[in-house]
């Protein structure tokens, strides 16, 4: 049988367009968890019957500033990779910085809007909506909660790993992830929110 | 308080002392555990237990650790299976029987449960993980530590419902635990939590192997290699990994709400506030009807190795086969709804799933004929692989068309739910399925240990098992038809009665093929040096795999082969009959590159199981721990970049002339 030189075309070394396309696929598979909570939603908030209706609760100003909030952190993800690719270490270290500050506002104005609607009677145990409306958001943000944890985890990484091709990587996942979740939260603002409050 | 938070609901009366059959199985399952415990320490083995296994991130060693559970597990749900059987023999009439109703629902939940998810599921990724590489020209799969996790997950899911036998109950609601049944109210017990848990857990190690699967396969084939080369097999692990990645999320979900109605009152499914009932049943089915592709999918892709390798022939068809599973794949998402006719959807969806239903035959049968084509003319070797597959052509077929009567709405209707399901059910996954597996199983043998199974036993073991299946199901099918519901514990019409005695004669059937198969597995172990696979290649095989020693060596190629046509290795033997197939000895070997083992994927699903029982018992210290560990492993772990090492070329060379020497 006809063999390659083995050493050139080892799988470990030609590694990155794998892993990134396995991070691919993890986001597929993410995306269809999402997809059965929007259609749980969307099958389950007609049925709420009394009184107790999302639409009388929603402040959709404050969702509006989450939505900026996402966006523009997604935004200053962007310029962390940018600077990634220029080798600037500190740089990277900055924008990741603020964009995990943008993504904890976010998290936080979610946290106090559910914190507002429980207090006001709309738990997640009145009806369907409720119920759905909670998991929805919330896995959203929990999804958010765990990239912030991961940003953290790259900031302090990042010295470590040097500019390596293992941060590139990792930094490539990361922005996958992160982008993937915006996408979704303009699903949640339209479907949810905006859908919601007509 | 603090004992609160940490014990939850657990208390001892939680072992349930007061039944003397579960007492038993737990006293038998300590025993078994104390002395493999025992045994180990004495021979003092723990530390080649732990680095060779536990760590371990080879594919191969992954299978046969898949392979192990999966073993086990078949041994309780059989055991189910024989309490159930004896249970209808005698439940007839004024006889009670001797199981209690709460006991006997609990078995068939647990049957079914452990049936697929702990015996199927396992035996499909042994086969994936024991194969898949080594027919792709591959040197592991595309993620090895991820590898190890997915199976560590399986394993405490595994665990987890073994551990629900004796301390609490598991689900008392069937193997799908529909609500509002497995909602808070109805069983108010931690049976549901346990089946919840067991199934998150292993659902995410099944995921992620999806996810290696489908990239090792798209991403790591050897060079020449392209899709329509892949052997058959590959196919249809392709397939059934792709099903996997879109369906196994929708099993997260629909646990996770179900969850959450019994955890914090929420109303997905519940009959009041909202909840929808039937939405539970849309979403399970979602994931439940790819599932059933999902298991038979990589039988039919060994069937096509099988049927090829001892027919001595080209398989008949490919392109039609790989299209055929293409179609299966993309069908298997449009007649989820065939599951629940009865919903009342109306005539016209009921029209549309039906046909899509039946539609499915079409590309089944091709791929039948086309395995009949390649028998043809064809010289047939009748060693256990091929038996298996004989048997599955006639079980097979016999199943699929109670499975398209059923796909008929107004025939539905009237065996929706009854034993006639039951036996047709049991009809694909046992004559499909695991005939499917089992010839696998043999197939693979050598690559995996270095040595065949006896056929002798082999065919004794095969013999009962085909016998007992029919013996077993067939009275089901009549029973069925006579209206006699599934999950009936006691009846008392004794008319009924002769068909469960029979049927009940045909699981002790299989209970000889089962003994049959471990007598086979202990006369082959003691026989292993005359049923050593010398070459490499036993079976004169047609596939990348033989090409190797078996067992297969830790880096699976010295070098990685080039291909030119599908049936590669049969080709490379025709060319060079003449003059042997020895390898040059002056050849050049090289380093090679391979993962380090790491226990970070073992931890990671302890800790993962330490969550799910204490989310069982809403023991809140330790479920937070079990939280905790599952992070900051996975956050260690990144932090160790060092993760490969080479295996240097003199250790190579001495492996490779070590086989070409055993060869010769």
């Amino acid at each position: 049988m006809h063999s390659e030189d083995s050493v050139a075309n080892d799988h470990h070394h030609a590694s990155d367009s794998t892993d990134v396309f396995g991070f691919w696929l993890y986001i597929m598979t993410d995306c269809i968890l999402f997809g059965c909570l929007f259609t749980t939603f969307l099958v389950l908030h007609i049925q709420a019957m009394h009184g107790l209706v999302l639409k009388s609760y929603l402040n959709l100003y404050d969702v509006l500033i989450e939505t900026f909030l996402l966006l523009l952190s997604n935004f200053t993800f962007c310029l962390a990779i940018l600077n990634l690719y220029a080798n600037k270490l500190f740089k990277v270290q900055a924008w990741l910085a603020i964009t995990f500050l943008l993504g904890a506002s976010f998290v936080g104005i979610e946290i106090r809007e559910f914190i507002h609607l429980a207090n006001e009677g709309f738990r997640w145990d009145v009806n369907s909506q409720a119920s759905s409306f909670f998991t929805l958001v919330g896995t959203h943000g929990l999804h958010v909660s765990c990239g912030l944890l991961w940003i953290l985890l790259m900031i302090i990484q990042l010295p470590l790993l040097k500019m390596t091709n293992v941060a590139k990587r990792r930094m490539t996942y990361l922005g996958l992830f992160w982008n993937f979740l915006d996408i979704v939260w303009i699903f949640v603002f339209t479907i949810v929110y905006l859908m919601g409050a007509m | 308080m603090f004992k609160d938070l940490l014990f939850g609901n657990l208390t001892l009366d939680a072992i349930p002392l007061h039944v003397p059959i579960i007492v038993g199985a737990g006293i038998f399952m300590v025993l078994v555990v104390a002395t493999i415990i025992f045994w180990i320490t004495i021979y003092g083995k723990w530390s080649y237990i732990w680095h060779e296994w536990i760590t371990s991130v080879d594919h191969k060693k992954i299978g046969i650790m898949y392979l192990l559970l999966s073993a086990v597990m078949l041994l309780r749900g059989f055991s189910d299976a024989v309490l159930m059987r004896s249970q209808q023999a005698i439940a007839s009439g004024t006889n009670l029987g001797y199981l209690s109703p709460e006991h006997y629902d609990q078995i068939f939940s647990a049957h079914g449960v452990i049936m697929i998810f702990f015996v199927a599921m396992p035996m499909m990724f042994a086969l994936l993980n024991i194969a898949v590489p080594l027919q792709i020209g591959a040197r592991d799969v595309a993620y090895p530590y991820l590898n190890s996790l997915s199976f560590w997950l399986t394993f405490v899911g595994a665990m987890l419902c073994n551990a629900s036998l004796v301390i609490g109950d598991f689900a008392k609601t069937g193997w799908l635990a529909y609500p509002p049944l497995s909602e808070l109210y109805y069983s108010p017990d931690v049976g549901v939590d346990y089946f919840i848990w067991s199934l998150q857990i292993s659902g995410v190690g099944t995921l992620l192997a999806g996810i290696n699967f489908i990239a090792t396969i798209i991403k790591m084939r050897c060079k020449g290699m392209t899709l329509m080369r892949m052997p058959v097999f590959i196919w249809s692990a392709l397939c059934a990994m792709i099903l996997v990645a879109l369906a196994f999320p929708v099993l997260t979900v629909t646990l996770a709400l179900l969850f959450l109605d019994r955890m914090l009152g929420m109303h997905f499914f519940t009959d009041f506030a909202g909840g929808n009932i039937m939405m539970y049943v849309n979403l399970i089915w979602v994931w439940g009807h790819p599932e059933v592709y999902i298991l038979i999918l990589p039988a039919f892709g060994v069937f096509s190795e099988v049927v090829a390798t001892f027919s001595q022939k080209t398989l008949f068809g490919y392109t039609t086969m790989v299209w055929a599973i293409a179609i299966i794949t993309f069908l298997s998402f449009v007649v989820w709804l065939h599951h629940f006719f009865t919903m009342g959807a109306g005539a016209d969806v009921n029209g549309f799933f039906g046909i899509a239903t039946m539609i499915i035959a079409i590309p089944t049968g091709v791929k039948v004929f086309n395995w009949l084509f390649t028998m043809y003319q064809g010289r047939i070797i009748l060693a256990t692989p091929m038996l298996w597959v004989t048997a599955f052509f006639t079980t097979f077929a016999i199943g699929g068309m109670t499975g398209v009567m059923m796909a008929v709405p107004p025939v539905d209707f009237q065996v929706h739910n009854s034993l006639f399901l039951v036996a047709h059910f049991h009809n694909v996954i046992i004559g499909g399925v695991l005939f499917g597996y089992f010839a696998g199983i043999i197939y693979w043998f050598p690559k995996a240990f270095g040595f065949r199974l006896d056929e002798k036993w082999g065919t004794w073991s095969f013999a009962f098992w085909v016998v007992g299946f029919y013996v077993a199901f067939m009275p089901l099918y009549v029973l069925g038809l006579n209206g006699f519901m599934r999950r009936v514990n006691h009846y008392s019409n004794t008319m009924y009665q002769p068909y469960f005695i029979v049927a009940a004669l045909g699981a002790a059937f299989i209970l000889i093929g089962i003994c049959l198969q471990i007598g086979q597995l202990i006369v082959s172990i003691k026989h292993r040096h005359t049923l050593r696979d010398h070459t490499g290649d036993p079976w004169n095989g047609r596939t990348l795999e033989w090409s190797v020693a078996s067992p297969a060596p830790l880096y699976n190629f010295a070098e990685l082969p080039i291909v030119s046509t599908r049936d590669q290795f049969w080709e490379y033997k025709q060319e060079h009959l003449a003059e042997g197939r020895v390898h040059p000895k002056n050849m050049h070997y090289h380093p090679i590159h391979m993962p380090k083992n790491t226990p970070a994927g073992f931890i990671i699903a302890l800790f993962a199981g330490i969550a799910g029982f204490a989310l069982v018992w809403h023991m809140w210290i330790p479920g937070l721990l079990g939280f905790a560990g599952v992070l900051i492993t996975m956050i260690a772990r990144t932090f160790k970049t060092d993760t490969d090492y080479y295996i240097d070329a003199a250790t190579v060379k001495k492996t490779e002339l070590t086989h070409i020497k055993e060869m010769i």
